[in-house]
């Protein structure tokens, strides 16, 4: 039994992505929605809190959403993978959970 | 997969109505069913049929009434949240229903996943 | 509070649902509301858990007197979840401690645990519900 965390707002805004990756399991998966997109980016202050939880859930960002915002797809950290409103889906389906931290 | 969405948010005050759309959208297209989509707290608002939003950009409560036109969506308001907030059968656009909460825990047990869109 | 109270379900499936209660109460509706949830969800015979951590623990707290700010003081309805069998409240000692409190400061018997236990505990959930 797997859960997909989904985190919805900017972890410079609240302690939803904190709170996230402080509860989730080993092989879980956690989607980057909205105002949480910015956190994939490399090099911003929360990045390496992001790649520390990579080694041990997936982690995943929703490309429309950085698009929508400026981000460009190609600067998200690696060990982050950009996916659509279709992988979105797919991850739902593939988890027996869906969580959503708001 | 049968999917449960439950929409925490009113129409454009937050994206949450707006990921909640484009997830079942994209679900239906890839041939899921989604079991009811249940609107609660704000999310009421999203059923009010007096919204006159700006022609250039996307109708939220049109976005929804569509769904529910061209694949039967469930798509259901609570009537307590409803009440609080002034959205009651009179102000209902067409395609939503109201009924009460027992609605949402019902598709949580029926629906294979449940997904929150909120604040 | 709560209306189809009398709606029987006779499905027959049970699921572990879990309400996850992060917010402090009164800034924001989704304590109340989630109660009234958590009440209708009663009728329908599941395994129903409710989780109070980081600032959801307020929404617990003895003592709150909401006069001076005209609003509702629904916290006594907390203790009413008893009465409909619902039991199984866990509240994250991290929390707990982040924020001076310790158990005492509560006005219902729950079962405190370790933000881990807490993660093991949501994990075997099939219904998280969130507000």
């Amino acid at each position: 039994m797997s859960t997909l965390h989904t985190v919805n707002k900017s972890p410079f805004e609240r302690s939803a992505l904190q709170a996230c990756l402080g509860h989730a399991q080993a092989s879980d998966s956690v989607l980057l929605i909205e105002d949480a997109v910015m956190a994939a980016l490399s090099g911003n202050a929360f990045a390496a809190k992001l790649a520390d939880a990579g080694q041990s859930v997936k982690l995943f960002v929703l490309g429309p959403d950085l698009k929508a915002r400026g981000l460009d797809p190609a600067k998200v950290a690696s060990g982050i993978t950009v996916i659509d409103y279709d992988g979105f889906v797919d991850l739902a389906a593939e988890n027996s959970t869906i969580h959503s931290w708001l | 997969m049968k999917f449960g969405i439950l929409v925490n948010e009113g129409p454009y005050n937050h994206q949450a109505s707006d990921s909640a759309y484009r997830f079942a959208k994209a679900a239906l297209d890839k041939g899921h069913e989604i079991y009811r989509v249940f609107f609660y707290y704000d999310g009421v608002l999203n059923a009010t049929k007096h919204s006159e939003p700006p022609s250039d950009d996307r109708n939220v409560i049109k976005n929804w009434q569509k769904l529910a036109e061209d694949h039967k969506v469930d798509l259901v308001v609570c009537v307590a949240a409803g009440l609080r907030r002034g959205i009651v059968e009179d102000s209902l656009a067409p395609g939503f229903r109201i009924s009460g909460l027992g609605q949402l825990i019902e598709a949580g047990i029926q629906a294979d996943r449940m997904v929150t869109f909120g604040d | 509070m709560g209306e189809d109270m009398e709606e029987e379900y006779e499905g027959g499936v049970v699921k572990k649902f879990m309400f996850v209660n992060r917010k402090a109460p009164y800034g924001t509706i989704y304590a109340l509301e989630v109660l009234e949830m958590v009440l209708i969800s009663a009728a329908f015979d599941q395994d129903v858990h409710i989780a109070f951590l980081d600032d959801g623990i307020y929404q617990i707290k003895k003592g709150q007197d909401t006069k001076e700010l005209g609003m509702k003081n629904f916290s006594p309805t907390y203790r009413a979840l008893e009465g409909y069998d619902i039991e199984k409240l866990f509240v994250e000692r991290e929390s707990l401690e982040e924020r001076g409190l310790t158990e005492d400061d509560l006005l219902v018997p729950v079962e405190v645990i370790s933000r881990a236990e807490m993660g093991e505990l949501m994990a075997g959930m099939d219904v998280v519900l969130t507000a």
